[in-house]
């Protein structure tokens, strides 16, 4: 929903300029999710619910502590249990609060085909506005992280939104007002690089010396970020791919292939338009047939 | 005092017509969701949400009436050595110099290029169209499938429509040629002049 709190940075099939006038934009703000405090609660999920209004249907245990199993219209983050052995004989619970990245630049938006639908505020949020929404299903081409869901109540697409409801009017998400560990936190994005530093100073000391910072670059950095104890190897995480970026099926297809092809449909008219004006009609004369 | 020669039966003109119409109504549709600046076409259709709920509708409609023409016209298509020849000459067809063209069947080769273009294109558009058709089908797919399929469905209508538009312009640049689809009849003349092969089959002289 349009927030007039908010300034707009890049509307989804929008060849104009966004309404982003306002002197110094917003300060690009940040979700830091440091997985090494993570304790798999849930409280993200519900709080997310709460606040959002939504309910996702109650689904069966299947064996394993994902619950729902993926990211849904009614869901728009899941903790993602994975179970792994970096160490020989050293087993370790990593838990990652799966969910919009808000990328600085979004897949999702550039795939979109309606005018409006996605837009990107100035503090670097990437929301769907849904009543613009068509229900084509371009956005989940667009995302590197498999994250956007078509409804099927209404056929729009959902996601994660930051929250941004509610950080347009000073709070933080509802997921990062929830969290009882501290494992999330929320503020600009400088700071949040920042607090992320010393965690990563801490967990090095205590022996993960590849943690590091998740902020992927090939999508120009996210405003949500991860803190990784194994960050060489970020697929331990539920498959969090290495270097996301946008498919160029997307991203070069929407970006240069389209504009010349319309060019090229025009021109093709045009071309007919003044070939008919140089060349002329084909026309049979009657006479002709007296020829043969 | 000219007469006429029968080229299409009533039941070719109006499967041609049906694919025709439904052409017009999918490329338009299709278009609206290809790139922003066609995006106010979804006004025709009844806005975005209605634009993208019929453009897959009216797509299967011209696959299935599009698949009996194509079967009505296959034997007529082949390319020939005289249909080579008028290529090499296709200069001169632009300039309307058609003196000594070799004699044509019931088609040229640009007419025979297109249907070729069609037959391919058709069910192109068809099958990757089904993969990425939300909400029905497209959540059976993988991501990269859909990628995929959205580029190859863009890419294959792209070569379409500009096929049609040659098309469209060949038929109002020779002229007594649109009668041939609205009335199933083409002069003595035009025949003689254009498919003088199939002007001896159908007339004997």
């Amino acid at each position: 929903m349009a927030l007039q709190s908010l300034d707009i940075k890049a509307r989804s099939a929008t060849t104009t300029p966004s309404p982003d006038a306002r002197a110094n934009g917003a300060i690009p703000v940040a979700k830091l999710i440091d997985i090494s405090k993570c304790i798999g609660c849930k409280a993200c999920q519900v709080a997310c619910m709460q606040w959002n209004d939504l309910r996702d249907e109650v689904g069966n245990n299947v064996g394993v502590y994902d619950n729902p199993m993926d990211l849904t219209d009614q869901s728009w983050t899941v903790m993602r249990f994975s179970e792994v052995e970096v160490q020989q004989g050293k087993l370790e619970w990593l838990i990652r609060k799966d969910g919009c990245m808000h990328c600085a630049d979004p897949g999702c938006l550039k795939a979109c085909p309606a005018p409006g639908a996605i837009v990107q505020y100035s503090n670097g949020i990437v929301d769907f506005h849904e009543e613009h929404c068509i229900g084509c299903g371009y956005c989940l081409t667009g995302c590197p992280f498999n994250i956007p869901r078509i409804s099927k109540k209404d056929s729009k697409a959902y996601k994660c939104t930051l929250c941004s409801d509610r950080v347009a009017v000073g709070m933080e998400p509802a997921c990062v007002k929830t969290c009882p560990t501290g494992a999330i936190v929320f503020g600009s994005k400088v700071d949040m690089i920042h607090h992320a530093e010393g965690r990563i100073v801490d967990l090095k000391e205590r022996g993960y010396s590849n943690a590091s910072l998740y902020d992927p670059q090939g999508v120009g950095g996210t405003h949500v970020m991860y803190v990784l104890q194994h960050a060489d190897q970020p697929e331990l995480y539920a498959n969090l791919p290495k270097d996301p970026t946008i498919s160029p099926l997307v991203g070069l297809w929407t970006g240069i292939a389209k504009p010349l092809m319309s060019l090229g449909i025009g021109l093709a008219v045009f071309a007919g338009f003044f070939h008919f004006v140089t060349a002329g009609p084909k026309e049979v004369e009657e006479e002709e047939e007296e020829t043969d | 005092m000219s007469t006429f020669i029968q080229r299409y039966t009533r039941r070719e003109r109006i499967n041609h017509w049906v694919v025709a119409i439904a052409f017009v109504l999918a490329a338009l549709s299709g278009l609206a969701l290809f790139h922003p600046a066609f995006f106010f076409l979804v006004h025709l259709f009844g806005g975005g949400p209605w634009t993208r709920i019929l453009h897959p509708f009216i797509g299967v409609v011209m696959f299935l009436f599009f698949i009996v023409m194509a079967a009505l016209f296959w034997r007529f298509n082949h390319i020939t050595a005289a249909d080579r020849q008028w290529m090499k000459r296709i200069g001169d067809v632009m300039r309307n110099r058609d003196q000594g063209l070799p004699e044509l069947g019931k088609y040229n080769a640009g007419q025979k290029y297109l249907f070729w273009i069609l037959v391919v294109s058709v069910p192109v558009l068809l099958i990757s169209g089904i993969v990425i058709w939300q909400p029905w089908f497209a959540p059976y797919f993988p991501v990269w499938l859909l990628r995929v399929a959205v580029v190859i469905h863009a890419l294959a209508a792209w070569i379409m429509i500009l096929g049609i538009v040659v098309h469209v312009y060949a038929l109002f640049w020779v002229r007594g040629t649109m009668r041939a689809m609205t009335r199933g009849t083409v002069s003595d003349a035009w025949a003689k002049h254009h498919h003088r092969a199939w002007y001896r089959e159908m007339t004997g002289k």
